[in-house]
């Protein structure tokens, strides 16, 4: 889970590191008494799921509180790589001496936490990586002590030669660290962490990525969630603890497994479609999450035909069909539905669907292929 | 033969009284594993009635169960809240081989128990995997034992059903399997497909090997160089999300594309490039294969 640099920044809050103040407006008015509280100069900053903030025209300076509201004005409200702006957040706007990057995340390859700071600050870390990765520097921590003091100095001491600044930076990045651990992160970054010219090291902007699986026992992170960066089906999807991503296309996709959901739409394209959605049923499905799922993908406009795909191993063919006759009963389906059903209660799965009236394949490539050509006649 | 899991294999259920892992454990059984032990905290000195009338003791602590029934493996059916604690109490007991089931465990939690498992000597299979399969010998996890059939081929996989998908098509073209390994669908589980690999290559009954793959992260490229640099027997190998957009996470907690790193394209690359065969549907794995082998 994505938060956004207002949450992320209370977090560090929490953990000791040097946040600039500020606050989070709704509507123009709000951000014009955020910036006249605050005094001086400030930055509207677009509040959405998405890099490259700036150079989309979500990040302003503002000289007043009514330039800080007429900025707000049109930013919120903005489209930024899809995502309506509904947040902006009103900060003192810095004087900045120098700009660098710290970061750390889960390191898939090394098994563990990955530190990596840079004395380039303030451009994508990606583009960094890739042009002059020398310009990076990396550690790993070893989990079983965490990030070390000295570890920690070592890293500062890759961005700043001033022992003041060297110092400050040591101890900001042992308070990324905790602010990590403490909020089950699997990615926080400071970018740009900056000195001003009086020497004094702050985090201006944040940016974190909760691990899913934390949130059940972390409820302040939890209620970070924010709904309106999602579509409804995807909330909804969620609290019937369903796998779904919504995607462009028009063939609705519903598979059990991960892997073989993926797999299927890869091959409605390979058959000329273009899949609906991701969808996951999950092991162990119940009649209810298929009727919450068929939900879910006839709640898309755009959907022209559903493709069941079951692979019955813990899944069972009967609870599937089962959930599909239920659904069709309960909810208005007008578009065809094609169906493959093989594996664990098979022959009774079948059985259910051929009772009302409907038919079931067991080859993946038969019925994507024929979802696919509905899909196109439609 | 068949790697991780046999013969030798003597296990203890963790989560036995729950309702997967009662479930399972039944199958396990049917199937031939031998359960030697099961493990629920509270519940030491009472029996979990398997099939056909059989009693499998069940104790408090792993390590009751590696004392007293002699137990080497593991499987592990508890929470997510408590499956890492559970990985930790196998591998200080003692066990050679855990195998996590359980998906949505903590990623941090993760880092701390795969290096514990390291120093212990453990091995870990998962999490958030299906387990693992030798037929007609053991069967580990919740992979439907119906599919396979013993054989020559040795099958790795991040997925479960896609697994199934392989496997099955395998078994009905008459090609059976040394043993079918679900890695797991997580960013960190701890037997990756070159520890898998390496395991197959040391197995003389394996000839040939299916790799089945899926976006996120680069498992896969160093898959791919491993098999180029070590490995002489025919790979036939698969990767889902080709039509996946950038990160966003696709069911797997490990299947997503991170900025422009861990593509569907640039994994089909690497296995291309190391001469695996790819095939672009999955029915295509049984063709492939069939040419392999030369059948």
């Amino acid at each position: 889970m994505n938060i956004h640099e207002y949450q992320a920044k209370e977090v560090f809050r929490k953990a000791g590191i040097p946040v600039p103040p500020g606050g989070v407006a709704e509507t123009p008015e709000q951000a014009e008494a955020i910036a006249r509280e605050l005094g001086g100069r400030v930055v509207v900053k677009a509040q959405v799921h998405s890099g490259g903030r700036g150079k989309a025209g979500g990040v302003k300076l503002a000289s007043t509180p009514e330039e800080a509201k007429a900025h707000a004005s049109a930013i919120l409200g903005m489209d930024i790589k899809g995502l309506t702006v509904e947040k902006v957040l009103v900060t003192p706007a810095e004087e900045i001496a120098t700009e660098a990057y710290v970061g750390c995340l889960v390191d898939r390859a090394a098994q563990s936490v990955t530190f990596m700071v840079s004395s380039e600050g303030g451009v994508d870390i990606e583009e960094v990586a890739h042009t002059t990765p020398e310009a990076i520097k990396k550690l790993t921590i070893d989990p079983r002590y965490g990030l070390l003091p000295h570890e920690a100095y070592w890293l500062a001491s890759a961005l700043y030669d001033d022992p003041p600044l060297v110092k400050q930076t040591a101890r900001i990045i042992s308070q990324l660290y905790d602010a990590f651990v403490m909020a089950g992160a699997s990615m926080a970054e400071i970018n740009p962490l900056i000195t001003t010219p009086d020497g004094e090291v702050k985090a201006i902007d944040a940016k974190m990525s909760i691990d899913d699986s934390e949130l059940f026992r972390r409820p302040d992170i939890a209620a970070f969630r924010d709904l309106s960066a999602e579509p409804i089906s995807e909330t909804k999807a969620r609290e019937a603890d369903l796998s779904y991503v919504k995607l462009d296309g028009n063939v609705g996709c519903c598979v059990n497994g991960a892997g073989l959901a993926m797999a299927t739409m890869d091959l409605v394209k390979y058959y000329g479609g273009e899949p609906a959605n991701f969808l996951d049923i999950g092991g162990s499905s119940s009649p209810e999450k298929v009727v919450a799922a068929l939900e879910i993908i006839t709640s898309d406009p755009n959907v022209k035909v559903i493709l069941f795909n079951i692979f019955g191993g813990i899944t069972r063919c009967d609870d599937v069909a089962n959930g599909i006759v239920t659904a069709i009963k309960q909810i208005d389906i007008d578009v065809p539905i094609v169906i493959r059903l093989t594996g664990t209660n098979e022959d009774e799965g079948v059985r259910i669907l051929e009772e009302a009236g409907m038919k079931a394949a067991t080859s993946m490539d038969t019925v994507v292929e024929q979802a696919v050509a509905l899909a196109n006649q439609a | 033969m068949s790697i991780f899991v046999g013969e030798s294999t003597r296990l203890v259920v963790q989560g036995i009284t729950g309702r997967d892992g009662s479930f399972h454990t039944r199958q396990m059984m049917e199937y031939g594993t031998p359960v030697v032990a099961g493990v629920t905290p509270g519940k030491g000195g009472q029996h979990f009635e398997g099939p056909d009338g059989k009693k499998v003791p069940i104790f408090n602590t792993v390590e009751d169960a590696v004392q007293k029934a002699g137990a080497n493996t593991s499987v592990i059916y508890v929470p997510p809240a408590f499956a890492a604690g559970a990985v930790l109490e196998a591998a200080g007991a003692g066990i050679e081989f855990i195998v996590c089931i359980t998906e949505g465990v903590p990623v941090q939690e993760m880092t701390r128990g795969l290096a514990y498992v390291r120093d212990r000597g453990s091995r870990l299979l998962g999490p958030n995997c299906p387990g693992i399969i030798s037929p007609g010998k053991a069967k580990v996890g919740i992979l439907p034992a119906q599919i396979v059939a013993p054989g020559p081929v040795g099958v790795i996989s991040r997925s479960g059903t896609l697994t199934y998908e392989a496997v099955v098509q395998l078994t009905d073209a008459g090609i059976g399997q040394t043993t079918c390994i679900g890695i797991g669908g997580d960013p960190l589980i701890g037997t990756n497909f070159v520890d898998a690999l390496e395991a197959f290559k040391e197995d003389p009954e394996t000839e040939a090997i299916v790799m089945i793959g899926e976006i996120g992260g680069t498992d896969e490229q160093e898959a791919a160089d491993w098999v180029k640099a070590n490995l002489e027997i025919p790979v036939v190998g698969f990767i889902a999300g080709q039509t996946a957009p950038p990160g966003r996470r696709m069911g797997h907690a490990g299947a997503i594309i991170s900025g422009s790193a861990g593509t569907a394209e640039e994994k089909i690359r690497s296995f291309e490039e190391a001469g695996i065969a790819v095939a672009k549907r999955p029915v295509e794995i049984a063709e492939l294969m069939k040419d392999a082998l030369g059948i």
